[in-house]
């Protein structure tokens, strides 16, 4: 398990460097370009994303926000099944998958809602809007946020019970965000893959290989993550068994 | 701001959220490290 780590390190690297080329080349040459050359512009225009007709470059936040919903989506459901998991078997190993992915998945819907309004405001010429998928995903971002606070304050023995109820709750938010734009009027366009979305093939190869070393990315924090919350368990048992042994030493 | 102005802002707002919170783990892990070596010296 110990090598897999810097395997993944380096599979997320090159997944992340090569994603981000892609989805950038073209407006990479424009700033930087004349230090890369000309090959890598006419190698960015084959191979990398089109520029979007009606938005230009801006459209390619689009390969942040999305990957970024989707790893975040993923790592709810990770939560959700962690959470089920452990209020069936009471297993400590679930209770720490199920917090490391709700404060991972915090980070990539905290991106969602940052991209998101700087996309929006020169595309729609407003920040923020009230409607149905974006209020939705605040909501859940907030349900996530409260579950995180739960478990950060709340020193009882009852905490990662409570916390996995809320997760389940909080899980059913999932679907209801992403489904909200096939069921409400919203301002938010349609998906991009089923629901009658259509994308031209190069975007949606750079689109997939950008979640891939997202979710790469995502997967490699949540596993440093994984390790140190076990680490701190430890450290926190072994300094309540030297207050039993030594209760005067504890007290000073 | 110009549409790569505001790509410009996404991007680095993105690797701003994700830096700050590597940062975060890595500050949690040494002051895990620094009580570990408290609890050995004890």
């Amino acid at each position: 398990m110990k090598r897999a780590f810097p395997i993944l390190g380096v599979l997320t690297a090159l997944l992340l460097s090569y994603a981000l080329c892609m989805a950038l080349m073209p407006v990479v040459h424009i700033f930087w370009g004349f230090t890369v050359g000309t090959v890598v512009h006419i190698w960015g225009f084959n191979v990398g994303a089109p520029t979007e007709q009606t938005m230009g470059d801006v459209q390619r936040i689009f390969y942040y926000h999305v990957p970024s919903a989707w790893t975040a989506f993923i790592l709810f459901f990770i939560n959700f099944g962690a959470s089920v998991f452990y209020l069936i078997k009471r297993k400590p190993a679930a209770d720490i998958v199920a917090l490391v992915s709700a404060e991972v998945g915090v980070v990539f819907c905290t991106i969602v809602l940052v991209t998101g309004p700087i996309w929006a405001r020169p595309v729609w010429g407003i920040w923020w809007t009230w409607d149905m998928r974006l209020t939705s995903t605040l909501v859940l971002w907030l349900i996530y946020v409260s579950y995180l606070f739960l478990r950060r304050f709340s020193s009882s023995g009852q905490t990662p019970t409570l916390a996995a109820a809320l997760a389940v709750l909080g899980a059913l938010c999932v679907p209801f965000v992403y489904f909200s734009i096939w069921f409400f009027r919203t301002q938010h366009p349609q998906p991009v893959m089923g629901g009658g979305g259509s994308i031209d093939p190069r975007m949606l190869h750079v689109l997939l290989i950008n979640w891939l070393a997202f979710s790469c990315f995502a997967l490699l924090v949540c596993w440093s993550r994984y390790r140190l919350e076990k680490l701190q368990r430890d450290v926190d048992q072994a300094h309540a068994l030297e207050s039993l042994l030594d209760p005067r030493g504890s007290a000073r | 701001m110009s549409g790569n102005g505001y790509l410009f802002a996404a991007y680095t707002v993105t690797w701003i959220i994700h830096i700050v919170y590597l940062g975060t783990i890595v500050s949690r892990y040494s002051r895990l490290q620094r009580e570990i070596e408290a609890l050995k010296k004890k």
